[in-house]
């Protein structure tokens, strides 16, 4: 079997490992001459979370049927390698929507599973995670479990958010946000700095579905957190449609170097910030863009050159607003980050897996490209600000958290080892408990 | 109007796609394959994704004794058949059937045999509908021996001049007969080959397909940059030819 070169979205990692891609959910798990083996959806992740290097992939792209479609209900049931753009095909003309979705419609369900992601509406519907329903795991060993936040309650939590670790999901069944129209209202408000958008933000949590705001993360002082604050709700009224997608353009090559750089972003984030008038504006648009603006552009990621980028994305506790301060502040004098950077507050609802990243409070999100040693000592301190305020890092996104970071963020990792399946390992499981392969 | 679909060689990835394709139209579909459990996943997610009905029917494709009733069953499960699509076959391993003719028959059997049998089988039923449309999947390596892939070639090609000669034929009945070429396609029977920018996924090949037949295409290369490619690679004269490792 060939060895192949996958990366994950952030490009940073290059590794190693040999494909088995199971072929149907029915039969046994491939043959697979490596050490451990990992799932592998659509490598949207960021970090090594799905990489397992001198291991073996199996990426889940042949697993991408449906099964069953409640359209009266709202329950789908799918293969784990259907991604949530297939999903939305099909449901979105039949009057449903996906109950959470990440920034991108291209990975998969197994992924956002695996992962227990987030989106724009964390604050009212929790992660990914509350709303499935119920899954098949397939184990190394050939044994088989449904299991349900009823049913196999303990495999349920450690397979939600499990990083792919307890085995393979080879189907789940999710519930599904009943819609009246495709289209979305969306209001947009300025904010000049984060004590704003602090107040604007739990306001706008209270009434609106979703919410998330770009902020500019070069400018400081009385500006420090300036920013757009996003907040949606589906319309109540309008077509049912997938809209027709401009047609896609795409990042074709590598660039040789980063396009995000100091000059590049303090202009655009000057523009992008004064673009937006300083009373709210209102507007109905179609949800693709309202949801995944950047899936408008083929392997973005592209522009951030050769050496990739790094996400960093931190969950802040409430009530530790200082910290988000001081990682703001270290990140405007530092020069680095990006057009995209992103703060949301997470709500309450918890989650049922035992390792998920969401968690009451500031969560930020924003990419560096890679200047090797210079960021990540920036990444380092962005770290240790977090971990003091209580917070963690998000497994999804990352690719340098120490070990103690992960152990104290996810207190219970000890408990989730005794459900891993022995042949299931990735590179970032490795780095964060120091197991081998 | 529902388009009734007959697919042979359904759990293939091309014909998978096809189907997933038509069923998005709403089309009665008619499967067939090898294995029932496969068959049933896909009748499941062609129901989901549109399918006014879908009926499956398991059976080896080299068993030729079971060629009539596959038919028969086709015809009472979709009434009347508008497209039927014959997808199957294998690669084969061209050192291993130069050695060993066992694995060429087996090669031929698949390849040319199997679909000639069906196709022999399905022309009554198209002629007595006087419409409707046989396809059949050969291959651009049908088009010109060479020796790296001569046995499934020699099947393949066997098989595009059967469908050349068919389509003469049935001209006069009013039913059509599409020969489709694919290039190099990404799916598990190609899965160790080394990609390159040539290489396409199975839902390119699908689409193709379902436009040929509505445009009652005679031959179509997919995509269609193989038909100029081999265009030039029928044209090398043999004494070239015949030194080369393609």
């Amino acid at each position: 079997m060939p060895m192949t070169d996958y990366t994950s979205w952030g490009r940073v990692h290059r590794s190693r490992q040999i494909v088995c891609p199971p072929r149907w959910r029915h039969e046994p798990l491939p043959p697979c001459d490596a050490p451990s083996r990992l799932p592998w959806g659509r490598g949207r992740s960021y970090g090594d979370c799905c990489l397992n290097d001198g291991g073996a992939l199996l990426p889940t792209t042949a697993l991408d049927h449906f099964i069953a479609f409640d359209a009266k209900q709202g329950i789908l049931r799918a293969e784990a390698g259907v991604t949530l753009d297939a999903i939305l095909r099909l449901i979105v003309p039949r009057g449903w929507f996906l109950p959470v979705t990440p920034g991108t419609r291209f990975a998969t369900l197994g992924g956002a599973i695996a992962n227990d992601v987030h989106g724009k509406n964390h604050h009212a519907d929790g992660t990914f995670g509350r709303h499935v329903t119920r899954l098949e795991l397939l184990r190394s060993d050939g044994s088989r479990r449904e299991c349900s936040p009823q049913e196999n309650a303990d495999w349920f939590a450690a397979t939600v958010g499990g990083l792919g670790l307890t085995g393979l999901v080879t189907w789940a069944e999710i519930r599904l946000r009943r819609i009246a129209s495709s289209e979305m209202a969306q209001q947009q408000l300025r904010f000049a700095n984060l004590d704003e958008y602090l107040s604007i933000a739990a306001e706008s949590d209270a009434e609106w579905t979703y919410t998330v705001a770009w902020v500019d993360c070069l400018s400081s002082g009385s500006k420090l957190g300036r920013g757009v604050l996003f907040r949606g709700r589906h319309a109540e009224s309008g077509p049912v449609e997938i809209p027709e997608a401009p047609r896609r353009l795409a990042v074709p090559v590598d660039l040789p170097f980063s396009l995000v750089n100091g000059a590049s972003l303090r202009l655009f984030n000057a523009l992008y910030y004064r673009g937006h008038p300083t009373r709210t504006r209102s507007q109905r648009m179609p949800f693709l863009p309202f949801f995944y603006p950047l899936d408008g552009i083929a392997n973005w990621n592209r522009l951030y050159g050769r050496r990739g980028l790094y996400q960093f994305q931190c969950v802040i506790p409430q009530g530790q607003e200082a910290a988000m301060h001081e990682i703001l502040a270290r990140i405007a004098r530092s020069g680095q980050g990006s057009m995209l950077a992103v703060l949301k507050r997470f709500g309450d609802r918890p989650s049922p897996a035992m390792l998920s990243f969401p968690r009451s409070g500031l969560t930020l999100a924003l990419d560096f490209a890679n200047r090797g040693e210079l960021t990540r000592r920036l990444l380092g301190e962005l770290e240790a600000v977090t971990v003091q305020a209580g917070g963690t890092l998000y497994p999804a996104k990352d690719a340098l958290m120490r070990p103690e970071t992960f152990q104290q963020g996810y207190p219970r990792w000890q408990e989730f080892s005794a459900f891993r399946d022995p042949a299931f390992s990735s590179s970032l499981w490795r780095r964060v408990t120091g197991e081998s392969a | 109007m529902t388009d009734n679909i007959l697919i042979i060689g359904a759990t293939s990835a091309i014909a998978g796609a096809t189907a997933r394709a038509y069923a998005q139209r709403g089309a009665r579909l008619f499967l067939v394959g090898r294995d029932a459990q496969r068959l049933g996943i896909l009748a499941d997610d062609l129901r989901v994704l549109g399918a006014a009905d879908v009926v499956t029917f398991a059976c080896d494709l080299t068993d030729f004794e079971r060629h009539p009733e596959l038919v028969a069953k086709a015809r009472e499960g979709l009434g009347r058949i508008d497209v039927a699509l014959i997808a199957h076959g294998i690669l084969g391993d061209q050192r291993a059937e130069e050695a060993d003719f066992d694995k060429a028959r087996e090669n031929l059997t698949v390849n040319a045999l199997s679909p000639i049998s069906l196709l022999t089988r399905l022309t009554p039923v198209m002629r007595e509908q006087g419409s409707g449309t046989l396809a059949a999947i050969a291959s651009v390596a049908g088009d010109r021996g060479r020796q790296s892939n001569f046995v499934y070639g020699a099947a393949k090609g066997a098989l595009a001049i059967y469908l050349q000669g068919l389509r003469n034929r049935l001209y006069p009945d009013g039913v059509h007969v599409l020969t489709i070429k694919p290039g190099f396609v990404d799916t598990p029977m190609t899965r160790d080959f080394p990609k390159g920018p040539l290489w396409v996924g199975p839902e390119v090949i699908a689409r193709g397909i379902v436009r040929a037949v509505e445009r009652r295409r005679n031959v179509v290369y997919l995509p269609w940059f193989w038909r100029p490619i081999m265009a030039i690679i029928k044209a090398i004269p043999e004494p070239i030819f015949k030194r080369l490792k393609l």
